[in-house]
């Protein structure tokens, strides 16, 4: 089956039920999006179909209906998304695995409410685990990011 | 200075010298492999100035052999050898280096010995000094204590001086100058005449010249780096979804791997049926391994789907099936009066009439970083090569050498950026398991990731643990504390199961924070008891402190408000020792403590030193109509130098929370021999809707360096309790408390 990712047309023989995040990983050889918990419960392996942020572990690439953009579509260490620049600038990584999947939920959730409330990026953002506690940091980044978007 | 001015400065420097003259740049006449192994692979031209510093075609090579979990251990390793090297961090490249002696890591005596961190005294340094030699004979490679600072503050900052001095030497014999002419300046040696030399364009000639070991390091006024805000090492990678981790690794003909072990823990395997999985596409082999069955796939997802298609009867576990009986255990072990330590006996508890009693337990609870355990590892002939992420190198390199026959110096253990730990990676059966199925594949690289249930199953999580207390209260304070403790032991767990050693006295974790805490309470004493084992247990951010923080500060609160005292006021009246009542104020200071609060609003303030910091928080809560709602923490922690402002401030708010998520909402807990908890939906720590506001300040009002990954986790949960107790007259007495109350 054909599949788009980050603007490249790829042709993957694969089961239909084979969930898309592990299509991505070890067979179109992209590392960004992450296992977890392959449950949907903590949002690491998040990517955009269409631009709307899905949790690929529980979604079976058969279902896939648009364009998938992965944490290295959506910008690179010398053309970062505002997103991105905003982690750096915040320094929110501690381990980083599931910053890929907090970011690709964050320009989602900016892409929908330009200036979001704290209720607003808690309510997005809640099912996006970091077991390292970067939260404070994650928050203060997305308003950042807020900013530069809306400024742009 | 204290200890580093006496035996531990002494001790560091005949370990200098010794790793300074295996330094040898050149290879040829002062190679010493086992002193510094950066020289077996060295390349002409290429110097490996310490076994910190390598330079050679592809730049300078800092070598940071402190794992990194996260914690920024390779970025604050690194500024510390930049700093006197005269290099920026946007200059260089880190690697964790190979396992090797040379990478001993020395601050783990200082909870090795039984002095309280407090006590900088000549006979608590002079032993902290025995054990330290022991360690660095033992050649002890370990990330783990909260130790890397400690361990590297002066020991890094030499190598890179070192490294300096010697380059330096070399410019000078080569544009015929004297040494004192020189200067160095980003990565550059520059001659009177402005000149700069590029230290690459130096190796050559240094790697030929005898090292300069003679250094005096730059008093901390002349730094450029160490204690202002850095860029980490890994923060670009980490912020555009680049940075690689084990999970991630790709090489040609690498097969996935997955496996199915005894979910009752070390039980056996008593038989299984793989015909279906073996019919499965993608399936190349089924190979059995210890306590249980593996499948090796051209594709994660089919070894995952095949390994859980696999029919298996398992064994019983080797210890009780049901968690009431791991409770009862405790209970049992706490009447039967066969203590395992008693390292505090002040005054004399028993004469004192103690009217106030509590029994407070502890859960088992998970590590669960969140990336699953893996490894690659590829089986040869002549070597085996392995990829984790681990904290351990030099014991897993060990552990693989016997499981393959192959001898330890042909086993190459290269250690990977790791996404987590919290003590995880202590634990290295993932690779023995890898490793058993790569030896069925030879040639092949095998990598092994373990599904999350899998590896929530199989982990070696923090010991359940129980606390009886009494204690008795005089004229408005706190005159007597008697604290037992009864908890399987860590150290028994670890070392004896795994790896096959004994443990000579008493387990320290068992009673960790609990005898050494900094108060002149009259009657005060602290026992420990060793439960017969019971679930698997082993190291778990801040190990017995993390438990035993809960159960002294709790209790400890208990009794100042029988006392009907203040409780920050009753402990600064109680606290001997100066940089902890510093931390105490501070943290007062910061919240306002004693002002008035507004409706429905509680406060609660907890202490702990541990890891060699003094550590205390206050945490806000509004107990509302739909529950309880963490609104604010204030965090103060003593370190001596905080090395890194920006990261120091992460970690300790990642510790807060991971110290408030757990205690509100995670435990482990058996039934039919099996964890009942398998995956984040029902293990899931703090998410950020429930993440108060965090403010933290780092205090530098001593000389002695300590670390921060673990001390700011123990205190958070006491405090919370005593928040919860002050908004509903009810004190927490178990973890999880999001059994008895409601949070929102």
């Amino acid at each position: 089956m054909k599949l788009t990712v980050n603007g490249t047309v790829h042709d993957v023989d694969v089961e239909e039920d084979m969930p898309l995040l592990w299509v991505l990983r070890d067979e179109v050889g992209l590392n960004g999006p992450k296992y977890g918990c392959g449950v949907a419960a903590c949002g690491a392996c998040t990517v955009h179909i269409d631009g709307v942020a899905v949790r690929s572990c529980q979604t079976p690439v058969s279902d896939v209906d648009g364009a998938v953009t992965t944490i290295e579509g959506l910008g690179n260490p010398s053309e970062m998304h505002a997103v991105q620049a905003a982690w750096l600038e915040h320094q929110v990584a501690q381990c980083g695995y599931c910053q890929g999947g907090q970011m690709m939920q964050a320009a989602d959730l900016l892409a929908n409410i330009p200036t979001p409330t704290d209720a607003d990026i808690d309510d997005a953002m809640s099912g996006n685990l970091c077991r390292c506690g970067t939260y404070p940091r994650i928050r203060a980044a997305v308003k950042t990011a807020s900013k530069t978007l809306r400024e742009a | 200075m204290g200890r580093v001015a006496t035996i531990a400065r002494r001790t560091f420097m005949v370990g200098s010298v010794a790793i300074l003259g295996g330094v040898a740049f050149g290879y040829y006449k002062y190679k010493q492999p086992a002193e510094n192994p950066l020289l077996d692979d060295l390349a002409d031209g290429a110097a490996a100035l310490t076994p910190y510093v390598l330079i050679n075609a592809d730049g300078i090579t800092l070598i940071t052999p402190r794992a990194d979990m996260g914690q920024g251990s390779y970025s604050v390793q690194a500024a510390l050898i930049a700093e006197e090297l005269d290099v920026d961090l946007n200059q260089i490249k880190v690697d964790p280096g190979p396992p090797s002696k040379a990478y001993y890591n020395t601050a783990l005596a200082n909870d090795a010995v039984p002095f309280p961190s407090t006590n900088q005294s000549a006979a608590a340094n002079t032993m902290r000094g025995t054990v330290d030699l022991v360690m660095k004979l033992m050649g002890v490679q370990l990330t783990g204590g909260s130790t890397t600072v400690p361990d590297g503050y002066e020991k890094l900052r030499v190598a890179g001086a070192v490294a300096r001095e010697t380059l330096k030497a070399a410019a000078a014999e080569q544009a015929g100058l004297t040494i004192t002419q020189l200067k160095t300046e980003r990565g550059a040696v520059v001659l009177p005449d402005g000149k700069r030399i590029p230290y690459q364009a130096l190796a050559a000639k240094a790697a030929e010249i005898k090292p300069v070991t003679d250094v005096v390091l730059r008093p901390s006024t002349q730094w450029r780096l160490v204690g202002k805000p850095m860029q980490r090492v890994d923060m670009v990678a980490k912020s555009t979804g680049t940075q690689s981790y084990g999970i991630d690794m790709r090489m040609d003909g690498l097969v996935h791997a997955a496996v199915r072990l005894n979910p009752r823990k070390g039980g056996d395997v008593i038989s299984f049926d793989a015909s279906t999985a073996e019919a499965m596409r993608g399936v190349q082999k089924v190979i059995p391994v210890t306590g249980g069955v593996g499948v090796i796939a051209d594709n994660t997802w089919r070894a995952f789907q095949a390994v859980d298609a696999i029919e298996v009867e398992w064994g019983d576990a080797p210890y009780p099936a049901e968690q009431d009986q791991h409770w009862q255990v405790l209970a049992d072990t706490l009447d039967s009066g066969d203590q395992d330590a008693r390292p505090r006996d002040d005054g004399d508890v028993d004469s004192m009439p103690m009217t106030i009693k509590a029994e407070y337990h502890a859960p088992y609870v998970a590590h669960a970083p969140l990336e699953p355990l893996n490894a690659t590892v590829r089986v040869t002939s002549a070597r085996v090569d392995v990829w984790t992420g681990n904290q351990i190198p030099r014991m897993t390199q060990a552990n693989v050498a016997k499981i393959t026959g192959v001898p330890v110096d042909n086993v190459h253990v290269h250690i990977l950026m790791m996404g987590g730990s919290f003590g995880h990676r202590l634990e290295d059966e993932v690779v023995k398991r890898c490793a058993e199925m790569a030896m069925a594949l030879p040639g092949t690289p095998v990598k092994l990731t373990y599904k999350r249930e899998e590896d929530t199953a199989q982990d070696f999580t923090r010991p359940v643990a129980m606390m009886r207390a009494q204690g008795a209260v005089e004229a408005g304070h706190v005159t007597s504390m008697d604290i037992r403790v009864a908890s399987p032991s860590i150290l028994d767990s670890q070392m004896g199961e795994r790896q096959g050693m004994g443990l000579p006295g008493p387990d320290a974790t068992i009673t960790q924070a609990l005898w050494d805490q900094p108060y002149a309470i009259p009657h005060y004493r602290v026992t420990g008891y060793r439960s017969p084992k019971l679930g698997p247990v082993s190291s778990w951010r801040s190990v017995g402190a993390s438990q035993n923080g809960f159960f002294h500060e709790n209790f400890l609160n208990a009794l100042i408000h029988e006392a009907g005292a203040d409780p920050v006021e009753e402990r600064l009246r109680l606290m001997t020792d100066e940089p902890s009542r510093k931390t105490l104020e501070a943290v007062a200071e910061m919240s306002g403590w004693g002002g008035a609060l507004g409706a429905n609003k509680a406060r609660g303030v907890a202490f702990c030193l541990s890891f060699g910091t003094p550590c205390a928080q206050i945490i806000e809560i509004t107990n509302g109509e739909h529950g309880i709602k963490l609104d604010k923490v204030w965090v103060a922690a003593e370190v001596g130098r905080v090395i890194d402002p920006v990261n120091f401030e992460n970690l300790v708010q990642g510790g807060v929370i991971w110290g408030l998520g757990h205690a509100i909402n995670s435990q482990i807990t058996y039934s039919d021999g099996m964890a009942e908890q398998d995956n984040f939906y029902d293990f899931e720590g703090l998410r950020i809707y429930q993440t108060p506001e965090i403010l933290v300040r780092g205090l530098e009002n001593r000389d002695h360096v300590t670390g921060v990954g673990e001390p700011p986790v123990p205190p958070a949960a006491p405090a919370l309790a005593e928040a919860i107790f002050q908004a509903t007259g009810t004190r927490p007495t178990e973890m999880p408390f999001a059994n008895s109350f409601t949070f929102v």
